[in-house]
């Protein structure tokens, strides 16, 4: 970590998105993680996927629980709305939040000890009812703000920072979220920016859940030989199924690749996927394929990454509700307090 | 691209731009960080060593440091490194006692100088420790050559000259003052070791138009005229006066004219106000002082009435560039313009004049220029026993030059005695050690401030043009020299990468204020400039590349807009960052005679 904000002085060729923001205007205050550590690049990643996508600050909201993962929302999008929940209710938050306002971004931030451990349930319910949100996991398989105990994702086999071996199977995240029908489900590492910030850019165009399980070595206690989730480690068993670019609407699409090698996809709100398939056979539109494929590469010891899963034309969970398309507060005082008259004719259709 | 080789103490001398810029490579941010601290003697003593005249560069450098500065590359301004050199000079105390004492013995050798300028007076103070007997001859009465004469008193009063001349002349060289050298054959023959000639460029150029016999009265040579003022032969000047030239020489008589009787003063010059030779602060300073600057006025003619100059006639042009980019002024077709004067003062260059040196005594001369001819690096002649050095050597430049130069020159000087080979120049002291203290803590101070440049308070004008020796520059008091010593970046606190201990986390890049450090596959640098995280585009500064690291790639940093903040090290998880001081002694000839 470090005592000092960061300076304010930038480079003078500092680019300016369509908002007149640079990048260093969606940073917040400087970082207390450790030196090092995954999250930051994380955060970085997000600051970056918002300056590129034009996203005003103002209509972002951060949601996190517990964690040193749940403190990163602080050190990123300093002019957004924010909220840090009680340990794993974050999803309830963000489900609450989503219904009472349908044009924020949601941007929900969890750890492996705050989503798989005591917030699974929520996790899982947030996933099933398809709460449109970014929802990103910063998985480090251990708890670091109590010394490095591993986490309910710490595979089995893995060795601690201290030598003990893990006896308990890991909770996978992303079978997790394929099975409970969520729409785009991605994994990343924080040492690959280059795969996460268009994954994380196509997660906030995505109007459904939106799931990343993005591997974030903790450098304080689970960086070491033995760990199956430090810096060498995953690097050397990465095996990304796909590369992607988010080409925005007004972007032209050039088409200079090999035939078979390349998918676009276009999600619902005009933005495309630019899918430069790394595996010829992986296809990104088929749930039960995706989850067969992900638990024979994780019994080969790889670690699966890129875009898993996505459903160009989620259905989010306003539409189930069939709630109105204005958010509630901007109907005005008629609609949201229609009176006793409206009160008795509803009770009359239940009686 | 091949790893950088920090090793080479070019490549990190290279990045502290200050002290590469300066000809005398004085070790800027060190000094500042001594000021900031308080320290004033340590930081003057530092300067001394590197320049010898810092109250005196401190007023009056052309400051070739600022420009190059790397806080002008970040924000607006640099820093204001000449007027922190005053700060030194100024709250210094006594440093008499820090000053090296004269040779225990002499060494046997006798060098002559000619001239009692600032070369003269360098190579004086590098070698008279060293046992020399250093001989130096002007024809003027008193010691320090154009800084006593050209220089105006209300930009440098005389005791900060005494001052600083004294250190060297304590050093116990044999003044002959009032004696000019009229032949360099007849000193040769005296049987000197060596000869160094640091005799300026000692003749104003003139202007010879129409008029200019009848009116000579009062037309004026910029240079004699100054040195008249500072003598004190002359203290009048007519109520209307025009100053031709652009140069720092242009606005010294202006505003000398401003305090001795000129109301209406005004100056002239042919090229337009931006392309002036002038440094921008002197041309600022001038036009405070009600001086307004007119430009692209080619003098025609002087008008005079029964003897007496009455005015100037001028030609309109404006500035046409050729294909080649090159300016040609042409004139507009207006009519030309008249301005009515009392005096004039012709201040459009100078030159070199060496008519007290035989054309047969081995020393050659170009035959364009009429300069003899002078290695670039030892400032030998082509007449072995001698040496040239400031303005004589490659014509009008500034003190400071005449200071790099007369270091220069002592080490061949001292090498040629010794019967070694003059181009064989001895390497610069390198001294690395890291800063860091603790987790996140440095032995700097690595917090960037964001003061702009902060201005020197100036005396109240109207007080300040009633007499000529008034200093006009009040220079900054001590809180006012922290506040501005803060805004040094330490640049020479180096960014160092170790490829081994990096484990590519990304965490210096993420942190990183101003987008420099890169991890990115390796390349040809031309290409490489182009996609790291921000081009680079700066072509006059180093990429910093490491070996190849474990993934394959490399480590990029653009060296060119660092704010050497050492983020990056806080951040690094491994040390693979770590900041390192280093210090850049460039080699003088007695090394042994500045106790720090």
């Amino acid at each position: 970590m470090t005592f000092l904000p960061k300076p304010k002085l930038h480079h003078p060729d500092l680019q300016k998105n369509a908002l007149g923001y640079t990048r260093r205007d969606y940073e917040g205050p400087v970082s207390t993680l450790c030196a090092g550590c995954g999250h930051d690049s994380i955060s970085a990643a997000i600051v970056r996927a918002c300056f590129e996508l034009d996203i005003a600050p103002h209509r972002v909201a951060k949601l996190s629980g517990i964690g040193c993962s749940s403190k990163t929302p602080t050190y990123f999008l300093g002019a957004s709305h924010g909220f840090n929940s009680v340990h794993g209710r974050m999803p309830s938050v963000a489900t609450g939040a989503n219904l009472a306002n349908r044009d924020l971004i949601y941007l929900g931030v969890s750890g492996d000890g705050d989503s798989a451990s005591i917030g699974l349930g929520q996790f899982a319910h947030a996933m099933r009812r398809g709460v449109n949100m970014v929802y990103i996991v910063e998985n480090n398989g251990v708890y670091g703000l109590t010394k490095g105990q591993f986490s309910a994702t710490a595979d089995k086999g893995a060795k601690s920072k201290r030598g003990v071996v893990n006896t308990d199977e890991p909770i996978d995240l992303v079978g997790l979220a394929l099975q409970l029908g969520a729409t785009f489900v991605a994994r990343s590492f924080s040492g690959d920016k280059a795969q996460l910030v268009p994954l994380i850019e196509a997660a906030l165009k995505h109007q459904g859940a939106a799931f990343i399980d993005c591997l974030s070595p903790c450098v304080a206690f689970n960086n070491h030989d033995g760990s199956t989730k430090s810096f060498d480690f995953v690097r050397e068993h990465n095996e990304a199924v796909n590369a992607l670019d988010v080409m925005l609407p007004r972007e032209e699409i050039t088409a200079d690749y090999a035939p078979g090698t390349v998918e676009l996809v276009t999600q619902h709100d005009g933005s495309v996927l630019r899918l430069r398939k790394l595996h010829v056979d992986y296809d990104v539109h088929d749930r039960v394929a995706a989850l067969t494929y992900m638990q024979e590469r994780h019994a080969a010891g790889e670690i699966v990454t890129g875009l898993l899963y996505v459903d160009p034309e989620p259905r989010d969970l306003h539409a189930a509700l069939k709630t109105c398309a204005t958010p509630l507060n901007a109907l005005g005082d008629t609609a949201l307090v229609p009176g006793s008259a409206a009160l008795d004719k509803l009770n009359a259709t239940l009686r | 691209m091949q790893p950088t080789d920090i090793g080479n103490p070019d490549y990190f001398h290279k990045v502290v731009d200050c002290q590469w810029a300066c000809p005398a490579h004085t070790p800027v941010p060190e000094y500042i960080r001594l000021i900031a601290a308080g320290r004033h003697a340590d930081a003057y003593m530092i300067n001394w060593k590197s320049n010898v005249f810092p109250g005196i560069l401190g007023r009056t450098c052309d400051r070739p440091c600022e420009p190059a500065c790397r806080r002008g590359r970040v924000e607006e301004e640099p820093v204001a490194i000449c007027r922190l050199k005053r700060v030194a000079a100024d709250f210094k105390g006594d440093v008499g006692p820090r000053m090296p004492a004269p040779a225990d013995a002499p060494n046997g050798r006798r060098i002559a100088l000619v001239g009692a300028g600032p070369a003269s007076m360098t190579v004086v103070r590098d070698l008279a420790p060293l046992g020399y007997h250093c001989v130096v001859f002007d024809g003027d009465n008193r010691a320090g050559g154009m800084i006593r004469s050209q220089i105006p008193k209300f930009r440098l009063p005389e005791e900060i000259i005494d001052e600083e001349v004294g250190y060297i002349t304590r050093l116990g060289p044999e003044m002959r003052l009032g004696q000019r050298v009229d032949s360099l054959k007849a000193l040769l023959d005296e049987g000197y070791d060596a000869v160094f000639v640091g005799s300026g460029a000692p003749r104003g150029r003139d202007l010879p138009i129409p008029g200019r016999e009848e009116a000579a009265a009062n037309i004026h040579i910029g240079i004699d005229w100054l040195s008249s003022v500072s003598f004190g032969h002359i203290s009048k000047i007519g109520r209307r006066v025009i100053v031709l030239g652009g140069g720092n020489t242009a606005m010294d008589c202006c505003r000398s004219a401003r305090r001795l009787g000129g109301e209406d003063v005004k100056v002239i010059v042919r090229s337009g106000f931006e392309e002036m030779k002038a440094s921008p602060w002197e041309k600022e300073d001038a036009i405070a002082e009600d001086i307004p600057i007119l430009n692209y006025l080619v003098p025609k003619e002087f008008k005079h009435h029964d003897g007496r100059l009455i005015g100037m006639t001028f030609e309109k042009v404006k500035a046409e560039y050729d294909a080649r980019g090159r300016r040609k002024l042409v004139p507009t077709g207006e009519p030309d313009q008249f301005f009515e004067c009392d005096d004039v003062l012709v201040a459009v260059g100078q030159e070199n004049a060496f008519p007290w040196i035989e054309r047969d005594i081995g020393l050659d001369f170009d035959d364009r220029w009429d300069m003899p001819k002078v290695d670039e690096v030892t400032f030998q002649s082509t007449h072995p026993k001698v040496f040239f050095g400031g303005d004589a050597a490659f014509g009008p430049k500034n003190i400071i030059w005449a200071v790099a130069h007369g270091h220069a020159a002592a080490i061949s000087i001292h090498r040629f005695c010794e019967g070694e080979d003059l181009t064989d120049r001895p390497p610069p002291g390198v001294h690395v050690s890291s800063q860091k203290m603790g987790i996140h803590e440095w032995s700097y101070d690595n917090a960037i401030s964001l003061d702009l440049r902060y201005k020197v308070p100036h005396r109240e004008k109207l007080q300040a043009l009633k007499d000529i020796k008034a200093e006009v520059e009040l220079g900054f008091d001590p809180e006012l020299a922290f506040a501005e010593a803060q805004r040094c970046l330490n640049c020479d606190v180096q960014t160092v990468f170790t490829d081994a201990l990096c484990i590519e986390c990304d965490a210096c890049v993420d942190i990183c204020p101003v987008d420099c450090i890169s991890f990115t596959q390796n390349g040809e640098e031309a290409e490489l400039r182009t996609r790291l995280n921000a081009p680079a585009l700066n072509l006059t500064q180093e990429i910093y590349v490491s070996g190849a690291l474990k993934t394959g790639r490399i480590m990029a940093k653009d060296e060119d807009v660092c704010l050497h903040c050492g983020l990056c090290a806080e951040r690094c998880p491994t040390g693979a960052w770590d900041m390192q001081r280093y210090l850049i002694d460039v080699a003088q000839a007695g090394a042994a005679c500045c106790s720090k």
